[in-house]
């Protein structure tokens, strides 16, 4: 399916903040915004649903726990139970606290790269992966809003862009699929 | 400007009331000899005994129980000196338990307010940009800080004059070497821990403490109609120079006055460990005033953010805490040296509940309410989740103090609920009278704008 979307070019975070709420006010559906580095508040500005990520976060906490607690009582107290230090490791819960630090670490361990791993496959990120954004400048010091043309007078759009503050306001037609 | 409801001085003045009764009363009903404790003890245990003995009573038992006694009856004399010296032991323990329970309430509300001001300096010293809207709330919990000293200073005055007994190595026996009672540890840390110097000290550490929260307070004030940032920058200097002066304090402040209670043990993350309960009940107490003036119609520039802030405060010294406990915990049970495993064992044995209820209501707690960023934003899931927080840091500090001055006589009744009553309605009562005195708003103070405009 072809469609039209329009590339506005800012240089400013805040005008590039002041824009998205603009156009979204005016009833245009905003694509994607390109930006150098993150700005504060614009996920709220453009209207994106909160991250669910804190909450895979905490069942991967869960689940390096279980990973912990299971891994040390096969280590530490069925295959090869020690004295270590006057502690006799025949029970898991008397040498539990030996244990804690272990369970912490996998707990934080399991949380963390898994939760990078769900980040880079929710953003279908991996290696050797093209380069999606439109313009190179925006990964140094410009902003890009893709706004879709959809129906919309095209001329009347970009009028109301360069309004905004965009400093180059180009039309793409994209003819690949979806 | 605030004014204080009338209903509120009511509620603290009752509170008051309703808490010095108590203490009187635990003080009244502590025992003067050892045949007050024999009564007492057989009270308690003659009830329980009675049935115990009608149900069980069999023919095989009681032929038991004969052969027992006849075995007793050999030992009788050793036995009953024995139970003269145990019956000693507990009356002094049941003597210090009212004593106790007092210095552990003026005690946790005295670390409210001083960690408040350690928080408060911490701002200052951070330029922190969220909190200035909140520094008059903070200054109204500083404002504790000197009627907490003094109450405290009298205490140790008590003790070191000999009223009571909660510091076991103010003992002079203890220390003289012609003693019975001659005890070489102890003698051998008498060159720091001796009464002098310890008062000399707490005198410093309370002086420097109060000077700071004197000078920060005043010349805050003074921000509120001056020319130029001149007052802001003299409270960032002494900020900077009292949090220096109070993290050295703090440790030794928490060596003398809970640590000191077992002479005999140590532990060199003490201090760190008193700090993290210090901040995290202060930033609770922050968070609860906060709240209460809010939900009263004052503090128009408090947001939810700012409230969220200090939940994530709340949250993250928590954990802290437990950090430190565990730290403290773990190593000693690993390592298993009888002069340093006694602390846990004591507490394991006759303080389990406390002792791991405390980790059950400072740390799980905490965590899971706190943990989702929403719930940081809800006043009274805060407010909840603070009192249990308060509720913790109280029976910490009880669990750091009583095991050593009541031992196993310990018990949270009348003497215990009577102090903490009476100093949580004298808090209450200064700390919201202290907030009628300036305008809740540090309203020239060069991060104002920023603090109005704070948003997550």
């Amino acid at each position: 399916m072809a469609s039209k979307v329009i590339h506005a070019i800012y240089n400013d975070d805040d005008i590039l903040l002041q824009a998205v709420k603009q156009v979204r006010e005016a009833h245009y559906h905003i694509d994607e915004v390109y930006t150098p580095f993150p700005v504060h508040g614009l996920e709220k500005a453009m209207g994106l649903a909160d991250t669910r990520i804190a909450i895979t976060s905490f069942m991967y906490g869960l689940v390096g726990l279980a990973v912990a607690i299971t891994m040390m009582n096969f280590i530490m107290i069925e295959d090869w139970p020690q004295d270590i230090g006057g502690k006799p490791s025949f029970s898991y819960i008397q040498n539990m606290p030996a244990f804690v630090p272990i369970m912490f670490e996998m707990t934080v361990f399991f949380a963390a790269h898994l939760m990078v791993i769900t980040f880079y496959m929710r953003s279908k990120l991996w290696p050797f992966k093209k380069a999606e954004n439109p313009d190179v400048r925006t990964t140094d010091d410009h902003f890009l809003m893709v706004v879709d043309a959809g129906t919309h007078d095209i001329s009347k759009v970009s009028k109301f862009l360069s309004d905004t503050g965009a400093l180059e306001i180009s039309l793409i037609e994209n003819d690949e699929d979806h | 400007m605030y004014t204080l409801p009338n209903k509120l001085k009511l509620f603290a003045i009752i509170f008051m009331v309703v808490g010095a009764l108590g203490i009187i009363g635990g003080f009244l009903t502590a025992p003067s000899t050892t045949a007050e404790v024999k009564e007492m003890m057989a009270d308690d245990h003659g009830d329980g005994h009675a049935v115990a003995h009608d149900e069980d009573m069999t023919t095989v038992q009681a032929h038991d129980e004969s052969v027992t006694s006849e075995s007793h009856a050999a030992e009788m004399h050793g036995d009953e000196a024995h139970d003269e010296e145990h019956y000693e032991h507990v009356l002094h323990q049941l003597q210090n338990r009212p004593w106790s329970a007092l210095y552990i309430a003026s005690f946790f509300f005295f670390m409210i307010a001083l960690g408040t001001l350690a928080f408060y300096a911490i701002q200052y010293a951070a330029q922190a940009g969220w909190s200035p809207v909140l520094f008059r709330v903070m200054e109204g919990i500083t404002a504790y800080l000197p009627v907490a000293s003094v109450i405290i200073f009298v205490l140790l005055l008590l003790s070191a004059f000999h009223v009571n007994h909660l510091f076991h190595w103010m003992d002079p026996e203890l220390v003289n070497p012609e003693s019975d009672d001659y005890d070489k540890l102890i003698a051998g840390k008498s060159a720091f821990l001796n009464v002098p110097f310890f008062l000399i000290r707490a005198f410093i550490f309370l002086a420097g403490w109060n000077l700071y929260r004197y000078v920060s307070r005043k010349y805050s004030i003074k921000d509120d109609t001056a020319e130029d940032n001149r007052w802001f920058k003299k409270n960032f200097k002494y900020a900077a120079m009292f949090l220096v002066f109070f993290i050295v304090t703090e440790s030794i402040m928490s060596w003398d006055w809970i640590m000191s209670f077992d002479p005999h043990w140590f532990s060199t993350l003490f201090g760190w460990y008193v700090f993290a309960g210090m901040m995290v009940s202060a930033i609770t107490v922050i968070a609860m005033v906060t709240i209460v003036l809010k939900s009263q119609g004052y503090l128009e520039h408090v947001n939810d953010s700012h409230i969220h802030d200090l939940a994530k405060y709340m949250f993250g010294f928590s954990i802290f805490w437990t950090y430190l406990w565990f730290s403290q915990f773990m190593l000693i049970w690993y390592s298993n040296i009888p002069e340093e495993v006694t602390y846990f064992v004591t507490r394991i044995e006759d303080y389990n509940l406390p002792f791991f209820g405390m980790v059950v209501l400072n740390f799980v707690f905490p965590v899971l309410m706190l943990m989702n960023s929403d719930y940081k934003r809800v006043n009274w899931f805060v407010v909840l989740t603070g009192i249990v927080i308060l509720a913790g840091h109280y029976i910490d500090v009880f669990n750091m103090i009583m095991p050593a001055t009541v031992g196993s006589s310990w018990f949270i009744g009348i003497p215990e609920i009577g102090s903490l009553m009476f100093f949580f309605g004298l808090f209450v009562l200064v700390v919201f009278t202290a907030l009628t005195k300036a305008p809740l708003l540090a309203r020239r103070n060069p991060f104002i704008k920023e603090s109005k405009h704070f948003h997550y």
